[in-house]
């Protein structure tokens, strides 16, 4: 259906519903993060099916001797450093989430302060790809630590299926980042309204399944020894 | 599908969900409860790494469940909040949980396969 559009009316803007009455574009999105989920499902079972079975160190969690310096080792996962990067992408999550809120209330007045820091969408999306950059610098930290202490792609089946594991992730988290500097970029160009809520969920709901999925691989591979 | 125009700044509607067509619409979380979830999705992270480094706890039968209650207590937390997914259609809840329940199910088949678990009975 195309309705009339007066010369001084807004802008129109492009919806697509389906037969369910819901816009397509968010259907899309969760059927992604459906396919997604079964993405990281193979690529933690194999982490899993192959945990506790490589034959040279370094081992995630137990100690290990350097076969080539006799030097021994403690298990190789640094768990402080991941649990500030683990509260980083959670910390992301909340900002992201009050990005959206702001962009769905734009047109509401804001009378304080504080009300004007919550409705600020712009600071909440640098927010949100801030932390996101900041939790890439720990991954790049811990990548860099692992590959000096003699941990690679190749030495092992831990290191094999670690970086896979970690690696996509953080390539899920780099296109979020992306994602979120492309919205930024636009609501500094033309403020985001109530009219761009379904693109900026759309980003949202990426966003946090990356998070969900940082939550079961902390778990698995970190925690669990 | 049918393309439409309608205006630039239409009454906020929930979740991309056309109430002409009686799809659900409901109210978001306000702020406060978004920092709540977060300061509880904080608290839980401080308890796993707690226990992490109890090594009593870590030696007893009850570490990797409590572990992987408190991830999922995370997960469901982020989804039901942040995602939205409490409050939004039921067929978003299905493409979601659907996917999911294969995914689980692939991991817990694959691990019980390869004997990282259920060995015990296998080998009795």
């Amino acid at each position: 259906m195309t309705a009339s559009v007066h010369p001084h009316a807004p802008a129109p803007v492009h919806v697509h519903y389906t037969t369910t009455g819901l816009d397509n574009r968010k259907v899309a999105i969760w059927a992604f993060i459906g396919s997604e989920c079964m993405l990281f499902a193979s690529l933690i079972s194999t982490y899993l099916i192959y945990k506790g079975r490589s034959r040279v160190g370094p081992f995630p969690h137990d100690p290990w001797t350097n076969p080539l310096t006799g030097q021994a080792n403690q298990g190789i996962l640094d768990i402080p450093v991941t649990s500030a990067s683990t509260f980083v992408l959670l910390m992301s999550s909340l900002a992201m989430v009050l990005a959206l809120a702001a962009v769905q209330n734009k047109h509401l007045p804001k009378r304080t302060q504080g009300e004007r820091i919550l409705g600020s969408s712009q600071l909440w999306l640098f927010m949100t790809a801030l932390l996101g950059t900041t939790f890439l610098g720990f991954q790049a930290y811990e990548f860099t630590a692992f590959v000096n202490e003699g941990l690679t792609i190749k030495t092992n089946l831990f290191g094999s299926t670690f970086f896979t594991l970690t690696g996509f992730h953080g390539a899920h988290v780099t296109a979020g980042v992306l994602w979120l500097l492309t919205l930024l970029a636009i609501d500094r160009r033309r403020s985001l309204g109530p009219a761009d809520a379904l693109n900026v969920d759309i980003c949202a709901l990426y966003w946090h399944f990356v998070d969900v999925v940082w939550i079961a691989i902390f778990t698995l591979v970190y925690l669990i020894k | 599908m049918a393309h439409e125009h309608v205006p630039a700044n239409p009454a906020p509607v929930a979740h991309g969900a056309h109430t002409a067509h009686g799809a659900h619409e409901h109210e978001h979380p306000t702020a406060w409860t978004y920092i709540k979830v977060g300061i509880i999705l904080t608290l839980i992270t401080v308890v796993e790494v707690w226990a992490y480094y109890i090594r009593s706890f870590v030696e007893s039968r009850a570490f990797v469940p409590s572990l992987l209650i408190m991830s999922i207590a995370k997960f469901i937390i982020v989804v039901a909040f942040y995602m939205h997914l409490k409050y939004d259609h039921k067929l978003f809840r299905w493409l979601f949980t659907g996917p999911l329940a294969i995914a689980v199910v692939t991991i817990i088949a694959l691990l019980i396969l390869f004997g990282q678990i259920g060995s015990n009975l296998a080998a009795s």
